[in-house]
Formats: structure tokens, sequence, C-alpha cells
């Protein structure tokens, strides 16, 4: 038997002893072999409802079923091997503390990773006489950030495990994975040495349609149907604020403008970038009067979109 | 690796809106992408985890974050702890690996 005995004798899971014991009683007068006298497939089902009923009717039994520590038959499963088999070894990795996402210690909180290297250099210093000068270690963390604060330059404030507050400045163009120093932030000295730095590796967070490319940006602008064939003036969002652009007539879908020096801001000695605008036409809400016109509409030329398309797919 | 359909099969009990507001909240990350997860072993044990800590321990679905990030932390370092032991294995002369042990009292299992 490898059916669900629940499913063999239609009852839920939930079903108390009562409805077992109904369920098995309806089923097996219906299937009892001497009722079904030469009929094969009666007493398979008979036999099956019986071992359901023998599994389920017992209290035990049916909870170890339900736990899962013994099959259909009755015959005792192996115990899956337990987290911690797989957690201690290589695998574990996987959802190792410092490497997960937001709230598990990566992005947005703190993943002050501490490895060997820094235990032993403390343990050894420890032993190395304990009155000298020693430099505190570096206190790693990371933080997440806005993309326009990335790109613009922002404040954002870190609550270290110790209750400390660190306001960080996150410069404009900062770049996913960049680190910033905070100098003495880290772990106190002994005996009078300086402190470690804090270091803080920026963890930038997506935009809803901005996409940075080094130091341009490339956004997707829904423009109307009247602006893409007429051409107009557009009012643009960029990172640093709205601004107006000029759409020319005749700009289709997948046209791609450029505003100059609009991308993400020069630092030091890294020019501004740039923004690419790409347009993509939206039809909108369709009024009687434009089906009218483009039914009775007959293009100069004829136009087949797909074109370039041809002789690439089947059929 | 599994597919999400064979993971039913494995896990008995487990609930399909569970398990994908689980990977939601990244407590399971499994491999692939929405609609097409492949499961790892390890994938396997931890919901079998955060199913006996919901059921067995009545761990409420607010405190999961904490007691799994602290379960991590704590597997963290004990993976870490392998490793060092391994790197003394190989590293150290095994004359002063006895006195390690002998220091610690034979603790460095």
């Amino acid at each position: 038997m490898a059916e669900d005995p629940y499913k063999i004798l239609g009852v839920a899971k939930e079903a108390s002893a009562e409805d077992i014991r109904k369920a098995y009683r309806k089923l097996a007068k219906k299937h009892h072999p001497d009722l079904n006298p030469g009929n094969k497939a009666a007493e398979e089902q008979f036999k099956a409802v019986s071992a359901a009923n023998e599994l389920l009717s017992d209290t035990e039994k049916r909870a170890r079923y339900d736990h899962g520590e013994i099959d259909e038959s009755g015959a005792e499963k192996a115990p899956p091997r337990g987290y911690r088999h797989y957690a201690e070894g290589a695998p574990g990795q996987r959802y190792s503390y410092s490497s997960g996402p937001e709230g598990f210690g990566g992005a947005a909180g703190f993943g002050g990773e501490e490895n060997f290297e820094d235990i032993f250099s403390t343990i050894f210093q420890n032993r190395a006489g304990g009155t000298q000068a020693a430099r505190g270690r570096d206190a790693h963390y990371v933080l997440a950030a806005e993309f326009l604060d990335a790109i613009n330059g922002g404040a954002k404030r870190l609550t270290l495990p110790d209750g400390q507050v660190l306001d960080v400045k996150i410069p404009a163009g900062t770049e996913d994975g960049d680190t910033l120093r905070l100098r003495g932030r880290g772990t106190p000295g002994r005996n009078n040495g300086p402190a470690g730095d804090a270091l803080i590796e920026i963890k930038v967070m997506p935009h809803k349609f901005y996409k940075r490319d080094g130091q341009d940006i490339r956004f997707e602008l829904p423009v109307s149907v009247q602006e893409a064939v007429l051409g107009g003036k557009v009012t643009v969002p960029t990172p640093a604020g709205a601004v107006a652009m000029t759409i020319k007539p005749h700009s289709d879908s997948g046209v791609e403008l450029r505003l100059r020096g609009r991308g993400v801001p020069a630092q030091g000695s890294r020019a501004a970038g740039d923004l690419y605008v790409k347009l993509r036409v939206v039809i909108g809400p369709v009024d009687v009067k434009l089906e009218e016109f483009l039914r009775e509409w007959k293009p100069e030329t004829a136009f087949d979109p797909r074109r370039e398309m041809e002789g690439d797919s089947k059929g | 690796m599994i597919t999400v359909e064979a993971l039913f099969v494995e896990i008995h009990g487990l609930q399909r809106q569970d398990l994908e507001r689980w990977i939601g909240n990244a407590w399971v990350r499994p491999d692939g992408d929405p609609g097409h997860y492949l499961f790892r072993e390890i994938d396997v044990a931890r919901i079998r985890l955060i199913m006996e800590l919901r059921e067995h321990l009545e761990i409420e679905e607010p405190a999961l974050p904490t007691v799994l990030s602290l379960l991590d932390q704590l597997y963290d370092l004990r993976r870490r702890l392998r490793g060092l032991n391994a790197a003394l294995e190989e590293t150290v002369p095994a004359e002063i690996r006895e006195r390690l042990l002998e220091r610690l009292g034979g603790g460095l299992s």
C-alpha cells in the first residue's frame, strides 16, 4: 500500500476517531469480499481500507504517521537528517549569518563579521605581554542606502550592536559595494593604542525605474502617441529633479535621448555621467474617435513592424 | 536538488502559502526563480526546522527571524570552529596539539 490512508478512507487529516470509524465501516461494508464475491477490485479495496483503518484507528500509530515517523504500511522511516547536520558543514554557508539579505545581518543591519584572523590577532596580542599599546580592530558593517542617496549623496544613521550611533555620510556617486572608512570608530585600542576603524560597506538598493550604468543612468520614459508622433516638450524626472526635454516629431518607441551631465554627478576627477532616456510609447485609454480614425486610415507606405523577425521562427 | 512538487511529497504537512512566505522573508533561500525553485538538502532540512520550531516549540512567526538569526550565527561559529580544527590538524605539530587538548580539557573535538 502506498496511498495516503486519509485519502483511502476519504476523511480529513483532522478527522475525529469517530469520523474515521464511521468512514471505515461504510467502506468496509461496501467492499466486503463476502458481499462482492469474485470481485478482485473490491477485495483489493477492502484490504486497503482495512490497512488504512488499522493505522488511523490506533492513536499512537496515527500520531507517528502524521509526524512522518512511519509510512503508510506502518514501517519505520529513517528519521531525516537534522538541520544541524547540514548547517555545520560546508552547505551551511548558504545560510551564513553574515551573507544574509536584509534583516539577517546583511544589508540594512550589520554583518559584524569577525573572522579568525581578527580573533587570532587579539589572542596573540594578549599573549605578547599585555602592556604594549595595540590598535583596536576594524569593525565591519553593511549599510543599505537608497538609490538616490547613493547618486546625490545623503546621510544614514547606523546603530551599532553596542548601542552607539554612527551618522554615516554617503558621498554622491557611491557605488554598490563601496566601503567607507570612519577612522577611530572601530574597536577601542588597548593600553592607549588607537581605536580601529569602522568599515562600512554600502549596499545600494535598486530603484523603481533608474538603472545605473557606471557614471550614466538609464531609464524608460513613457510618452503618449501624440507626443511620439507630433513631438513636444515633456517633463523628465532626473535624479536631481525635473527638467524639460523636447521630443522630436516622429520619435518611435525605443528611441534613446541623452541628457548630458544629468547622470551621476561629478566627484573629484570623475566627470558627471549622462542620463539616457529611452522612449516607450503608451497608447493609453482608447476612445471611439481613435478607433474610427485608425479604421479609416490608409498609410501612404505599407509598414510591417515584424519584418525583421521573418525567417527567425518556424511556421 | 528537488523541485517544489517533490518537496511537498517529501515534507508532510507543509503548506504552500507558508513556504512562499518563508521564501519571501528569505528564511528559506532555494535556487532558481519563483515558480521554478530548486531545493537543496539543507533547504529541506531548514524547512523541517522551521516547521518544528513553529509546531513543536510553538514559536510564533514574528519571533522566528530572531531565532533563525541566532541559529545562523551559532552554526556559522560552529562551522568556523570546525574549519579551525581542520586547520590546526593540518598545520600544528602533534605535540602542540596534544598540549592544546590538555589545556582545553579535551574540549576541542
